[in-house]
């Protein structure tokens, strides 16, 4: 198609048109083929009794807001970070701090663990994505060994290290998705084609393992093909920015949480959002999503302080934990299925000058 | 104030759409028909009309949206601080009070969402008003914020004075009820803007979000361009490949979830526990030892879920290890092997990908390879071009041949196999820890069978329904619970060595059985 000046009006114009037609058509197909609706599917499945979980660990020492937190592979050491720059590696089942880097941009809104735990990623306002060595050598300052990865034109909003410590995917406000070779910080694929900020990502847990899903502030839901670079998938049906996307465990859907105070279920294989959850009484957007290991229940942190837990079967709420006293920013069920850990943007005034922010373990 | 990237032009985004969501429950709230309980409330002299207490606005939520009382009370704080209702009486804190203090509903003047730009003057003004109306009527914290201001725009403290008087002049000509409503509506509305320290401002956001940017470009003199001819082009290309995709049928996906979570439930340790016990609850993690990537005798449910599909068995060390065994039994291991060094190529450095992809060439796909593996000839054809020009995916088309060919045939003749079986006999069930302290419940999970009436109409506050201690279900599979310790012969393998890892001299050495002729010499690389 031709580029040229003259006719770009026209090609936009045509092309916009086209694309509005083409997306009534794609959700005309998509309708063809929904014969039945999960609740109804759900009704012989056996409701869940009372649930209670509590909080077993509050990791305290972030001095501002906790932005971020991801599990190691170990199930039990997390990685966060926060508004002030720090990023603290912890073993939350002692909640001994174990290491502690500050970077130097403030709101890291993006920190990941690799899967050997011998590195952590963070990035936000720098636009860049930074992986750090983990050394237990108590003289060797952490920030010395710090490797560049990514560079972005915008913040950094999330990241992931894929199957293994040498590559890292990340989102950034600027639209894009990349994957880095970690190494030598080369660009091995860019993903283009959301409109807006992306604002989260994560991999598929599938055989083949060469796809990942992002979300952004174009509302949109699109899943990627890792070697071509190509959208897959496109799922528009949320009315707000997607905060928070993540896989079903079996890897055939995903979930999302958005602005506008709502989480829904994508299927892949049917193409098309197949639950969602919400209740009018919530109105505060939902930050952060992640399933248990079954599959069966969505935790969703929000932005009015609460955890809402839904079955995903039957689309209802089965529970709401209140635990902090600001917006739940991040939310991650451990490796294994024991815990969850939530983060948020509280802080407690203890004495007049010290503050102190906390994460929360539930199980 | 939240710091962030600096807006485009100009553009404002649209507002949060959780405050329209409470504005409408506002407005919902003052129904004269289905809203709040109004009442004229009694201020010394003055009768203020349309007041509502804390309490009516809880039952009013509770009605109207089907949640407890906790909950209610969460909302209805919320509404409050984010400046929707104010308290008549002191109005120093925003907090929905459950006694008989009196609420209004803000004025949509102030409310968040007109977003006002809350100036300094503006706020200046206020306090001079204030401090001038009572001597010591200020706050600590507006105290200093008063004095900031006056040393900050002290060329202008005449106007703020001027204006200050002038205002409290034109209040003082209303009567002394709407005197009285109109200064605590602005009170609340500067809590909202200047909140006391100690307090979370609910005007903070995080960093800015740009919903215009990708896709857009920036015109030399003027707004942003609306977006370009090729992000249109994309989704046009996206879309018509999303029409010619093959779908599958509602009824097979959703019955594909019932499956999972019915299969997955035993091993949910929220949803079921876990044996001996959740470390997390315990503070006890024998749980995490005996279920170790390199535990020498697995558990029954891992050694169970190994069944569920072929990727969880190969993404657990000691499944993949027992495969392995099995598939020299088979004499079909280097099927495996080449799957990991292709695992390896994908997710490895770049730097490494020539060396690697020479490396499984020379031992796996070279006539006459020591280790050859079976790809059917068009496969082989393309792969032996591509490497040509080695890069990170140029296996791809291989590895998944010889990944469905494991998955189809050898896969399920290791399920039926004895080794399977025994593995599965021989497998450790943990007894529930028996040990229970005053605080915790050994082996609890999330859930609890008993069925519990809803929640009461009692008042329970927060800190209360903490304390209430959680049951757990008495109606756990039995047969767990009384199996013991089986004992065990010794493993007749030793994992360490099997998992793929690389040896310290970089040797490429993926698996396989330790006889194999001449094959670890033959292949090292970097010597």
């Amino acid at each position: 198609m031709a580029t040229d000046g003259l006719h770009e009006n026209e090609t936009l114009a045509s092309l916009k048109s086209e694309a509005e037609s083409l997306k009534g058509k794609l959700e005309e197909e998509r309708a063809k083929l929904h014969d039945v609706e999960l609740h109804q599917v759900a009704e012989r499945v056996e409701a869940l009794g009372q649930f209670v979980m509590k909080t077993r660990r509050t990791l305290k020492g972030h001095g501002n807001k906790v932005l971020c937190m991801d599990w190691c592979k170990d199930k039990r050491r997390i990685v966060s970070s926060s508004q002030d720059g720090k990023v603290i590696v912890w073993d939350s089942f002692t909640t001994n701090k174990e290491h502690a880097v500050t970077m130097p941009c403030t709101w890291v809104m993006a920190c990941a663990y690799a899967p050997s735990g011998c590195a952590i990623a963070c990035g936000g306002l720098d636009n860049k994505c930074s992986v750090y060595p983990l050394t237990f050598d108590k003289n060797e300052n952490m920030a010395a060994k710090k490797k560049s990865v990514a560079m972005h034109t915008n913040y950094l909003s999330a990241c992931s290290f894929t199957n293994s410590d040498m590559q890292i995917l990340t989102a950034s406000g600027d639209g894009t998705c990349a994957l880095w070779d970690v190494e030598s910080g080369q660009l091995l694929q860019s993903f283009h084609g959301h409109g807006a900020d992306v604002l989260c990502l994560d991999l598929a847990p599938s055989e083949t393992g060469n796809t990942f899903v992002s979300g952004g502030c174009d509302k949109k839901a699109m899943v990627w093909d890792m070697r071509s670079g190509q959208c897959v998938q496109a799922f528009e049906t949320h009315e707000s920015d997607i905060n928070s996307v993540r896989y079903y465990p079996s890897g055939d859907a995903f979930a999302s949480g958005s602005d506008d105070a709502t989480c829904r279920l994508y299927d892949l294989r049917a193409d098309r959002e197949v639950a969602i959850y919400s209740k009018e009484s919530i109105i505060f957007g939902a930050s952060s999503v992640d399933f248990s290991l079954s599959g069966r229940l969505l935790f969703a942190g929000y932005n009015d302080y609460t955890i809402n837990v839904w079955d995903v079967l039957k689309g209802s709420r089965v529970s709401i934990l209140f635990g902090h006293e600001n917006r739940v920013s991040t939310l991650r069920v451990s490796p294994d299925g024991t815990a969850f850990c939530s983060g948020s943007w509280d802080h407690t005034l203890r004495t007049k000058n010290y503050l102190f922010v906390s994460l929360q373990v539930w199980a | 104030m939240a710091a962030g990237p600096a807006s485009h032009g100009g553009l404002r985004r649209a507002q949060r759409p959780h405050l329209s969501k409470m504005e409408r429950m506002v407005v919902s709230m003052q129904d004269p028909d289905q809203g709040v309980k109004m009442r004229s409330q009694r201020l010394l002299i003055t009768v203020i009309p349309h007041a509502v207490t804390g309490n009516d606005i809880m039952e009013w939520l509770i009605h109207k949206y089907c949640i407890t009382e906790e909950e209610a009370l969460h909302l209805g704080t919320l509404l409050v601080r984010h400046g929707y209702l104010y308290p008549l009486r002191d109005p120093c804190h925003l907090e929905l009070r459950l006694d008989e203090t009196p609420y209004r509903f803000q004025t949509p003047y102030f409310w968040m969402s007109t977003l006002w730009p809350a100036a300094e003057l503006d706020y200046a003004i206020y306090l001079a008003k204030k401090n001038i109306r009572k001597r010591g009527g200020l706050f600590d914290h507006e105290k200093e914020h008063y004095d900031q201001l006056h040393r900050k725009i002290s060329h202008t403290w005449d106007l703020v004075v001027m204006q200050a008087r002038e205002q409290l002049w034109a209040a003082k000509q209303r009567r002394k009820g709407d005197r009285l409503v109109i200064a605590c509506q602005e009170q609340t509305y500067w809590l909202v803007n200047r909140p006391p320290p100690g307090v979370p401002s609910v005007l903070e956001q995080g960093p800015e979000r740009n919903s215009c940017t990708a896709g857009r470009v920036q015109m030399p003199t003027g707004p942003f361009q609306t977006k370009t001819v090729d992000f249109y082009r994309r989704e046009v290309e996206c879309l018509r490949k999303a029409l010619g995709r093959a779908r599958v049928k509602s009824s097979v996906c959703l019955e594909a979830y019932l499956k999972f979570s019915s299969q997955r439930g035993p091993h949910d340790p929220i949803m079921s526990g876990c044996l001996p016990s959740n470390p997390w609850v315990t503070d006890n993690d024998t749980y995490w030892a005996m279920n170790a990537p390199s535990a020498a005798v697995p558990t029954r449910l891992r050694v169970e879920q190994w069944a569920f599909s072929f990727r969880e068995l190969l993404e657990d060390p000691v499944g993949r290890a027992h495969f392995m065994d099995f598939l020299s039994k088979e004499f079909s291991a280097e099927n495996l092997s080449f799957w990991e060094a292709c695992e390896e190529l994908r997710h490895g450095g770049q730097a490494q990908v020539p060396a690697l992809v020479d490396a499984v060439y020379q031992q796996f796909l070279a006539p006459g390879a020591a280790r050859w593996v079976n790809i059917d000839s068009r496969t082989m054809e393309r792969t032996l071009v591509g490497l040509g020009r080695p890069h990170r995916h140029v296996l791809d088309d291989a590895q998944l041949h010889i990944y469905m060919l494991m998955k189809k045939d050898s896969y399920p003749r290791f399920l039926k196999s004895d080794l399977y079986k025994d593995l599965l006999a021989e497998a450790v069930v943990p007894p529930k820890t028996k040990r229970r302290s005053a605080r915790w419940c050994p082996g609890r999970q999330a859930f609890t069978r008993r069925n519990r009436p809803g929640s009461g109409s009692r008042l329970v506050t927060r800190k209360r329904l903490q304390e209430i201690p959680a049951g757990f279900s008495t109606t756990a599979p039995i047969t767990l619970v009384t199996q013991t310790f089986v004992s065990l012969k010794p493993p007749g393998l030793l994992l360490p060595g099997r998992l793929p890892e690389l040896s310290p001299g970089g040797h490429r050495c993926w698996g396989g059985p330790p006889a194999c002729p001449g094959w670890e010499s033959a292949h090292r690389l970097g010597s």
